[in-house]
C-alpha cells in the first residue's frame, strides 16, 4: 500500500467538498477499494471517508419504502430491512460476516461490480438512488460493469427501495470468490414483474424483459418453459462458459419465482 | 476399554494449546535487532530475455541498502533435482541450471531477478517499483503437447523442451504392448490430473542472521526438513559449511509437500545478510505464493486397461506426460516416476504393467511434490479407469476390483510394477466399507434425492501407497541423491524427564504428541514429562524432515531404537544399583526391580545416578543418559484403503454436493487414532478439493488466471460432508518395530477417483450414459456441460 491522506467528515456536504480535491477518492466499506490498494494497483493521495456520516446510516421504513442510507453495512440492512425480506435475505448472503460488517450498500452500487449482489435488488426493484446532487433511478443508473451514472465527485447517500408483494434472490455462488456466478432478483409489484439478473452478463446488471412479460400474465415457473436466454453477451471465464451462464439465468429465474411464491 | 496414555491412545495433542490460543511461534514472529527486510522484484512475464537491470535510481531511495540481481549469483551453484532420471535411451535427464535469481531469461510469471533490501518492507517495495528492467517478452510455451511439438525452449539449450522420456519397466514393455494388443477387451481413458497451488495457510518466509564475529550463519525457514535445506544450501548452492549454517523452522503453519524444497529466497537472505552483516527478512505475500511454491501433480495420461471378459485384469499401461515447470524443483523427477510409475499395479494382481512418463519443461512455476506426490495420480489413473472398464462390461465395479485383489496368503507380494508389498487385505477393507457405508441403503437414497430433482451417485475406491520414504539403498540405485534415514536423539535428564530431538519436521501433524505417546509407552514414564524437540539443526540429529508420510514410519522406529538403548543403559545402572546381574532385571512401568524380589530403583532414580555417577561404575559404563538412533527402512510401508463416497448432481446448474463419504484404512498400528482421523479428514479435505474445486489454470501466455482466492476455489467447511472414518482393519507392517505405515497423505490420494468415480455413477443412473469421464475439478460447469454435450 502506497501512503495516502485521510480525512472522515462527519456531513455530506464536507465530504463533497473534501472530494472536489482531483486526488481524492471516496471510502465507504472498502472491500474493494482496499485491498486493490493494498496490491498498490490503486494510489489514491487522499481517502475521503464516509463512515463517520451519521445522516448517511440506517434503514427506515414508511408507506411502503425502505429507505437505506449509503454507509449501512449488509449486516445492518440484513437485520433491520424486515419489511423487505428479499433484500434482507440477500444482505445476509453477502460474503462472510467481516465483509457484511464493513461492505455498505452504497459502496456496491457506487462500484457496481458486475458479479456484486445489489445492483440486482436495486435493479429489480427500480430503486431509486439518492446522491448528494439528485435522484436516479435504478433504470438509469446502471451502465455497465464498474461503469454508473455517478459524476466526478458525486457520492451514494441513500438508496430507496418500493417493497414488492412478493421476491426472492437465488444466487449461484462462483466457486471460488463465492460471488454471484450468476444471481437473479425477482420481484412482483402491483404494477407489473421485474427481473434483474447479475454476474452474468459483459454488460454488467441487466433486465430479463422477456421473463418479465411472461411472469406478468402467470407468475409461476412454468410462464418461463418456451423462453430462451441468448449467450452472446454472456460473460465467459475459467468458472462457465457463456453457454452456462445463460442457462443459469433461466434456472435461477424458474427458483426464484418458484421462492417467491 | 480404550487406553488413556502411550500407544493407541487418543491422547490430545499438547501443541494445540499454543496453536489454537495463538501463541504458535511461526518464522515470521520472530524479529531480530537490527533487521533489515527483502522484497522480489517478480517478472509479470512467463518467458522474457533480460536485456538491462537499472537499479541506479532505486539504490538511492531512502533506506535502501543493496540490490541483488542474478549476476551476483552467476558464480553460485544451482539449486539441483534431488533424483538423477535416465531415459530409456539410457540418456541422463536434462538438468538446467536454476539460479538463485533468474540470470539471462525469466522463466515464469513471479520468476524473480532482482531483490531489493531495506530499512522496512515499505521502502524495499518501493525500490523495487523503481527498478526499471528492460524485458524482451519471448513467445511462452505452457502446454506440454505443444512444448513436446517444438519450440519455443524454455532453456535454449533444451531443443525439445523434455527433460527426460522414462519407461517402468522398460523391459515389460514388450510384454505389456502384446498382452494388451492380444486382450479381449481393452478400456482406454485419457484424464488430467489438475494442478494444484498447494496454499499453507503460512506463507513461506526466512530471515537469516549472519554472525560476523563467528562467521556463522543462522537461516529461520519456514520448512519441511531443516538439515535437508542445509545440505543443499551448504552442498549444492551457496557453498556455506555445513557447520557453519544452522538451520531453524519453529512452528510451521503447512507445508503439504511445498516446504520441503530449497528456494532461491533462503539463499538470497543469506548471502544479503552477510555482505550487509545485518539480519535480513523476508516474508511472501500470498501472491507471491500463488505464483512461486512449487505446484503440484499436472499430468496428462493416457491409461489402457486389458482384461478377460470376466472382469480378470491382464494389463495396465499409461502414458503421462508431467509438467515440471521452468526448473527442476528439488523432487520433481522422483514425483512422476518412483512414486508414481512404481504404483501403477494398484492393489491387483494384474500380470503386465508397464509406465511411460515423460517430464516437460513450460513456462509455469515449478512443480512438485504435493500431498501424496505421484500416488494420488496413480491410484486416480487405476481407479478411474476400472470404473470405466466395468461400466463397458457390464460387470459390478467393487466385485471387479475385489475379483483382482492381491489375497491375504499371497503377501508378501511382488507387484507387475515391481515393489514388494508386505502386508495387507484389501478385502477386509472392502467388507467393512460394505458395513459402514450402507450400501444396501443407497438405492432408497437414491430414490428420495431423485425425488428432489437430484440424482444420486455411489463412488467407490480402492488405493495402495508407498509411505515411510524410504530405504537409501533402494532409493540410491533408483537415482536418489540423498539417503532417507531419519533419526532420534532420546537425552534423560538427570531429574528423570526428558528430551527427544526428532528428524522429522511437524507442519502441524501432532508430532509433539504421537512421539512423546512412543516414548512413554516404552518407559512408562508420564507423557507430560517428555519433550518432543524438531525444527532446529543446533539441537536435533540429522534427519530427513517430514513428507511422504514417514514422520512415525521411518523417524518413529528412530525413536524406538534410542529408546531401547535408554533401556539397556538403565539397565546397567539399576542392575548396579540394586547389586545383582543385569540379567536378572525386570523393567516395567518405569520400574526397574530384581526379579522376584521386592527390590527395585525407579527410572528417575536410575538417571539420576547416571549423572551423579558417585557410588557408579565408570570404568565399565559412562555416565549420563543419552543415546542417538539412526533408521534406514528395509522396504517402503503400503498403506490401503477402500473408500466410498455419495454424491448428488443438480442437473439444471451441474452441482456436486458431497452427501457422505466413508474410508477404511489400514495405516498398520495406529499410535494415537484420533491424530490419525483428523489426518484422514484434512486429507479427504483436500482431495474433494482437488476433485470439485481447485484448478491452478494458466493461459497460453503463461499468466496465471488463479492467481488468487478471487478465482481459486479452496474447499471450505460448507463443501465437505461429515466423514465416516474406520482403521481397524490392521495389517501391522512387517519390517519396523512399531509395525505402522503412516497416514498423512492417504485421504488425498484415495478421495479424488471416489469422487469422480460418484458423479459419473449419478449422470449414468439418470441416462447420460454418453459421459464417461470428467477432468477435475469437476466443477458445475463442467458437469452441466457433459451432460449437456449430446
Amino acid at each position: 500500500m502506497y501512503n495516502f491522506e485521510f480525512v472522515k467528515p462527519s456531513s455530506i456536504s464536507e465530504a463533497v467538498t473534501a472530494l472536489t480535491d482531483e486526488e481524492a477518492t471516496p471510502l465507504s466499506g472498502g472491500q474493494t477499494l482496499l485491498p486493490t490498494m493494498k496490491q498498490r494497483l490503486a494510489n489514491p493521495e487522499k481517502l475521503v471517508s464516509l463512515a463517520g456520516i451519521a445522516e448517511m446510516q440506517g434503514v427506515t421504513e414508511a408507506d411502503g419504502m425502505v429507505h437505506i442510507g449509503a454507509a449501512t453495512t449488509h449486516a445492518t440492512v440484513a437485520a433491520k430491512a424486515q419489511s423487505y425480506p428479499g433484500l434482507a435475505k440477500l444482505a445476509a448472503h453477502i460474503g462472510d460476516p467481516a465483509v457484511r460488517n464493513r461492505g455498505t450498500i452504497g459502496g456496491s452500487l457506487a462500484n457496481n461490480d458486475p458479479a456484486a449482489c445489489y445492483p440486482a435488488a436495486a435493479l429489480a426493484s427500480n430503486a431509486t438512488i439518492v446522491t448528494d446532487s439528485r435522484e436516479i433511478a435504478a433504470d438509469d443508473y446502471f451502465q455497465g460493469m464498474f461503469s454508473t451514472a455517478l459524476g466526478e465527485g458525486e457520492i451514494v447517500t441513500a438508496v430507496r427501495f418500493p417493497v414488492p408483494q412478493v421476491s426472492n434472490y437465488q444466487k449461484f455462488e462462483q466457486p471460488a470468490s463465492r460471488f454471484a456466478l450468476v444471481g437473479v432478483f425477482v420481484a412482483k409489484y402491483a404494477d407489473g414483474v421485474r427481473v434483474a439478473v447479475t454476474g452474468a452478463s459483459e454488460d454488467g446488471v441487466f433486465r430479463w424483459s422477456e421473463a418479465e412479460a411472461a411472469l406478468e400474465s402467470n407468475f409461476s415457473a412454468d410462464a418461463l418453459a418456451n423462453l430462451t436466454v441468448s449467450a452472446q453477451d454472456m460473460i465467459e471465464d475459467l468458472h462457465g462458459s457463456k453457454a452456462y451462464r445463460a442457462n443459469l439465468v433461466k434456472v435461477l429465474t424458474g427458483r426464484a419465482v418458484k421462492a417467491a411464491n | 476399554m480404550p487406553k488413556d496414555s502411550g500407544i493407541g491412545a487418543s491422547t490430545k495433542r499438547v501443541e494445540d494449546q499454543r496453536f489454537l490460543t495463538g501463541k504458535g511461534r511461526y518464522t515470521s514472529d520472530i524479529n531480530l535487532v537490527n533487521q533489515t527486510h527483502a522484497v522480489f522484484l517478480r517478472s509479470d512475464v512467463a518467458h522474457g530475455a533480460i536485456k538491462s537491470i537499472d537499479t541506479a535510481a532505486a539504490a538511492a531511495m531512502p533506506g535502501v541498502l543493496a540490490i541483488f540481481t542474478g549476476e551476483d549469483f552467476a558464480e553460485v551453484g544451482g539449486n539441483p533435482a534431488g533424483w538423477a532420471i535416465t531415459s530409456r535411451d539410457g540418456e541422463p535427464m536434462k538438468e538446467p541450471k536454476r539460479p538463485v535469481l533468474a540470470h539471462g531469461k525469466v522463466r515464469h510469471v513471479g520468476d524473480a531477478y532482482a531483490a531489493v533490501i531495506a530499512e522496512t518492507v515499505e521502502q524495499a517495495r518501493d525500490a523495487a517499483d523503481a527498478i526499471v528492467a528492460e524485458i524482451e517478452e519471448l513467445p511462452a510455451v505452457v502446454d506440454m503437447s505443444a512444448a513436446l511439438a517444438g519450440g519455443p525452449f524454455v532453456h535454449d539449450e533444451i531443443e525439445t523442451n523434455q527433460c527426460f522420456d522414462w519407461g517402468w519397466i522398460e523391459d515389460n514393455r514388450a510384454a505389456t504392448d502384446a498382452a494388451i494388443k492380444n486382450a479381449p477387451h481393452v478400456t482406454t481413458l485419457e484424464l488430467i490430473n489438475n494442478r494444484l497451488v498447494p496454499n499453507a495457510i503460512e506463507t513461506r518466509a526466512s530471515t537469516a542472521d549472519y554472525d560476523p564475529g563467528t562467521g556463522e550463519y543462522t537461516l529461520y525457514t519456514t520448512s519441511q526438513n531443516p538439515h535437508l535445506t542445509r545440505l543443499l544450501i551448504s552442498a549444492f548452492v551457496m557453498g556455506i559449511a555445513e557447520n557453519k549454517l544452522r538451520v531453524v523452522s519453529p512452528d510451521v503453519g503447512g507445508g503439504f509437500g511445498s516446504k520441503i524444497y530449497h528456494y532461491g529466497e533462503e539463499a538470497l537472505v543469506l548471502a544479503a545478510s552477510k555482505k550487509l552483516c545485518r539480519p535480513v527478512k523476508w516474508t511472501a505475500t500470498r501472491s507471491e505464493s500463488f505464483l512461486t511454491d512449487a505446484h503440484g501433480r499436472d499430468h496428462v495420461t493416457k491409461i489402457e486397461l486389458a482384461c478377460e471378459k470376466d472382469g480378470t485384469f491382464i494389463a495396465f499401461r499409461t502414458d503421462t506426460m508431467a509438467n515440471v515447470g521452468a526448473y527442476l524443483s528439488n523432487f520433481s523427477t522422483a514425483t512422476p516416476t518412483f512414486l508414481h510409475g512404481t504404483l501403477m499395479a494398484g492393489n491387483y494382481t494384474v500380470p503386465h504393467v508397464y509406465v511411460n512418463v515423460k517430464t516437460v519443461f513450460t513456462n509455469t512455476a515449478p512443480v512438485d511434490a504435493y500431498r501424496g506426490a505421484g500416488r494420488p495420480e496413480a491410484t486416480f489413473s487405476i481407479e478411474r479407469v476400472i470404473d470405466k472398464c466395468a461400466h463397458e462390461l457390464g460387470l459390478d465395479a467393487m466385485e471387479m476390483r475385489r475379483k483382482n485383489f492381491i489375497k491375504p496368503e499371497q503377501f508378501p507380494y511382488v507387484s507387475a510394477a515391481g515393489l514388494e508389498y508386505d502386508t495387507g487385505n484389501y478385502d477386509a477393507l472392502v467388507d467393512k466399507l460394505n458395513e459402514l457405508a450402507d450400501f444396501k441403503g443407497f438405492e432408497a437414497r437414491r430414490k428420495l434425492s431423485e425425488a428432489d430433482g437430484k440424482l444420486r451417485g455411489l463412488g467407490i475406491n480402492a488405493y495402495i501407497e508407498a509411505c515411510g520414504l524410504a530405504p537409501s539403498n533402494l532409493t540410491g540405485v533408483l537415482g536418489s541423491r540423498v539417503g532417507y534415514y531419519d533419526a532420534a536423539t532420546v537425552r534423560v535428564n538427570a531429574t528423570g524427564n526428558l528430551s527427544v530431538m526428532v528428524g522429522a519436521q511437524s507442519t502441524g501433524q501432532g508430532h509433539e504428541t504421537a512421539f512423546a505417546q512412543v516414548v512413554s509407552e516404552m518407559l512408562g514414564i508420564d507423557q507430560s514429562s517428555i519433550d518432543i524437540v524438531h525444527g532446529d539443526t543446533a539441537k536435533i540429529p540429522f534427519g530427513m524432515g517430514s513428507y511422504g508420510s514417514r514422520s512415525i514410519a521411518v523417524c518413529g522406529p528412530a525413536v524406538v531404537r534410542a529408546t531401547e538403548k535408554i533401556i539397556n543403559k538403565a539397565t546397567k545402572i539399576a542392575a548396579h544399583m540394586l547389586e545383582t546381574a543385569e540379567a536378572d532385571i525386570e523393567f516395567k512401568d518405569g520400574q526397574f526391580s530384581v526379579a522376584g524380589t521386592d527390590k527395585s530403583v525407579s527410572f528417575g532414580e536410575v538417571a539420576f545416578k547416571a549423572y551423579v555417577p558417585q557410588n557408579y561404575p565408570v570404568e565399565d559404563l559412562e555416565p549420563g543418559l543419552e543415546e542417538t538412533a539412526f533408521y534406514d527402512p528395509g522396504n517402503f510401508t503400503y498403506p490401503s484403503g477402500a473408500y466410498a463416497c455419495e454424491v448428488e448432481v443438480d442437473p439444471e446448474t451441474g452441482k456436486v454436493t458431497v452427501e457422505n463419504f466413508t474410508a477404511v484404512d489400514d495405516f498398520g498400528n495406529v499410535i494415537n487414532p484420533m491424530i490419525v482421523t483428523g489426518q484422514v479428514h484434512g486429507g479427504i479435505g483436500q482431495g474433494i478439493g482437488q476433485a470439485l474445486l481447485e484448478n491452478c489454470a494458466y493461459d497460453d501466455n503463461g499468466q496465471l488466471l488463479s492467481a488468487s482466492y478471487m478465482d481459486y476455489a479452496m474447499p471450505r467447511a460448507s463443501d465437505l460432508p461429515f466423514y465416516t472414518v474406520d482403521h481397524s482393519c490392521n495389517t501391522p507392517c512387517t519390517h519396523n518395530p512399531l509395525g505402522v505405515k503412516g497416514c498423512g497423505e492417504a485421504g488425498a490420494i484415495g478421495s479424488p477417483p471416489t469422487i469422480v468415480n460418484a458423479v459419473i455413477n449419478a449422470l449414468h443412473s439418470a441416462g447420460h450414459t454418453h459421459v464417461t469421464h470428467i477432468d477435475m475439478p469437476v466443477s458445475p460447469a463442467r458437469v452441466w456441460a457433459a451432460i449437456n454435450a449430446q
